[in-house]
């Protein structure tokens, strides 16, 4: 008793409360957390189970035959490759030379503020309506035709806002102290972005583009209308079964073949479903991780 | 209590014989600057002495930096600033159609207060400066060497990072960060070097040093320093400026300055009363 009463911090009623909510807080936040990571465990494990009977090398390698009921889904795979290989060439340099003119050469005035507004209603365009655009805009007005490049122009449209915003943001996290420094021995803008800003900011950049990889990867919408095909004969071997594709062919894609062998076509064996399924997630995690990787060797490379 | 009067109170002196006019490095005539609508120069006529250490001092906000900034036209940089009057440097109104503020710049070096060294090697900051100037590209490996050698040396840094000369500038004590900010003006040969308070992110040690090296590139350059030091305006300076609101209110000798204000605000400042 006389310890408590010596005691001239003990804790009041409200306190021991206040504990319990703290916990309460605690507890509840972190449910959520691992809240989040059961549906991503649920949908991998339940793809590869279903998918297992089906994955094999030769699933990867080999072509679609007898109406998607055997053989493999090689011709998708090269098929999104090229896809997101021609979507970033066009995207990437356009994004990152956008972004550099946004955060290092423009002033704030109404014109840079109304860029920047166009760029945030971009990224919240939906993927059909991109299509859609894709198909007014190359197929028709242009007049490409539905082709791969009409294809990877649509998508590089739908994620240049976010190549854009992600170079944005990355430059804008060097210190202005380093900019300063340069101007002050009376440097350029663009030696102070060549030999300063660029080299610093490279692996948010980077990490960027390479999210978008996933992207342009796995969305359907966009390439729908203007140039993904059901089925096209390709080579088993060879050149030609590396690169399918020209600029100006229709092409094979993996999303659009799984939506085609899940609600289109009949007696695909359920494997086949769920290994294309898998596939592109596996795609997916690898470039993920592949950018978090690169992301963590450059950082531990810069230090200020 | 009187206001301010906005004239400004020279102390006439010669320091070494008879005056003559290009003792004068920095002159500016009825210099005024706006960032936007605010005023922060008015009418400010200056007349900073060649191979001297001229300290800036005043409360905060009263348009130091600004003043310091105004030379090599940094300022055009901030966006919204509006100048008028004249500032003639080495002669040269700096503000004529035919000045390089790449040049310009090349031969006004300014340190700033937190030391920011470029995210390269050591090596590289030093030489950066004549990289950006192309003034590297005819020098060979040992040339390169000998530059870097001789303004580490200048600043008194050569013995601690010899061996390191390839390591990042950023893994460096403050002090020898801001040594080595000051060694990598030195390859530019500057006339003028401006420092906007270079010594208010170091420790005590660190301030003895970098003050020590100040003293010793008097004769070689013209220093202009900010400072919110006032005992360190008393020990680094030769000459000091006091600035109120955008005004000059006095430029004197700095030992006549501390000792003999000739202005009341000018006292009450370097007392301590505000600011």
């Amino acid at each position: 008793m006389s310890s408590e009463l010596n005691n001239p911090f003990a804790s009041t009623e409200q306190e021991h409360r206040g504990k319990k909510v703290e916990l309460l807080v605690k507890s509840c936040t972190l449910a959520m957390t691992w809240l989040l990571i059961i549906p991503v465990l649920a949908i991998i494990i339940f793809l590869v189970y279903k998918a297992w009977p089906a994955l094999s090398i030769e699933f990867l390698l080999d072509n679609p035959e007898k109406k998607m009921t055997a053989g493999g889904i090689w011709g998708p795979l090269i098929g999104t490759f090229f896809l997101v290989l021609v979507s970033l060439i066009i995207a990437a340099p356009t994004g990152i030379l956008a972004g550099v003119y946004l955060n290092e050469f423009a002033r704030d005035n109404w014109v840079t503020r109304f860029i920047n507004l166009a760029v945030v209603n971009l990224a919240g365009v939906p993927s059909i309506v991109h299509g859609l655009f894709g198909l007014g805009a190359f197929v028709y007005f242009l007049g490409m035709d539905r082709c791969l490049l009409a294809a990877s122009c649509t998508v590089a449209v739908m994620t240049l806002p976010v190549i854009i915003t992600s170079t944005k943001e990355a430059l804008a996290s060097v210190p202005m102290s380093f900019r300063v420094a340069c101007w002050n021995m009376g440097a350029t803008k663009w030696q102070t972005i060549r030999t300063i800003v660029l080299p610093n900011s490279i692996s948010g950049i980077l990490t960027g583009v390479i999210l978008q990889v996933a992207r342009a990867a796995g969305e359907t919408a966009p390439i729908l209308f203007t140039g993904a095909m059901i089925s096209s004969r390709i080579a088993d071997s060879g050149w030609d079964a590396m690169v399918p594709y020209g600029l100006e062919d229709r092409f094979m894609a993996l999303s659009y073949h799984l939506y085609i062998i899940s609600t289109q076509w009949q007696n695909v064996p359920e494997s086949f479903k769920f290994g294309t399924a898998a596939v592109m997630i596996g795609l997916v995690i690898a470039v993920n991780s592949l950018s978090i990787g690169f992301r963590i060797y450059l950082r531990a490379r810069k230090k200020w | 209590m009187s206001t301010i009067a906005p004239q400004v109170v020279t102390t006439e002196f010669t320091p070494t014989g008879s005056r003559q006019m290009d003792d004068d490095s920095i002159r500016t005539n009825d210099l005024n600057l706006w960032y936007g609508d605010f005023q922060a120069l008015m009418n400010v006529s200056v007349n900073i002495k060649k191979g001297i250490i001229t300290g800036l001092i005043g409360p905060s906000g009263c348009g130091k930096t600004t003043l310091l900034r105004c030379f090599n036209r940094i300022n055009e940089r901030y966006g919204n600033v509006t100048t008028t009057g004249d500032i003639e440097i080495l002669e040269k109104n700096i503000y004529d159609s035919d000045v390089s503020v790449r040049q310009l710049r090349r031969s006004i070096g300014m340190v700033f207060q937190r030391p920011n060294p470029l995210p390269i090697s050591i090596y590289d900051n030093v030489l950066f400066g004549m990289g950006i100037h192309d003034a590297d590209k005819s020098l060979s490996k040992s040339n390169r060497n000998d530059i870097v050698e001789k303004s580490l040396r200048e600043v008194d840094l050569w013995n601690t990072v010899k061996d390191r000369l390839k390591s990042r500038a950023t893994t460096l004590t403050l002090e020898q960060q801001q040594k080595l900010c000051i060694a990598r003006l030195l390859p530019l040969k500057p006339d003028i070097i401006l420092m906007d308070e270079p010594c208010s992110a170091l420790d005590a040690e660190g301030i003895e040093k970098v003050e020590n090296l100040i003293e010793s590139l008097r004769d070689d350059y013209t220093v202009v320093i900010v400072t919110h030091n006032m005992a360190q305006a008393r020990r680094a300076t030769d000459e000091c400026i006091f600035m109120l609101l955008g005004e000059i209110i006095e430029h004197s000798k700095t030992s006549e300055l501390f000792l003999n204000p000739q202005h009341e605000k000018t006292e009450m400042y370097i007392q301590g009363r505000y600011g």
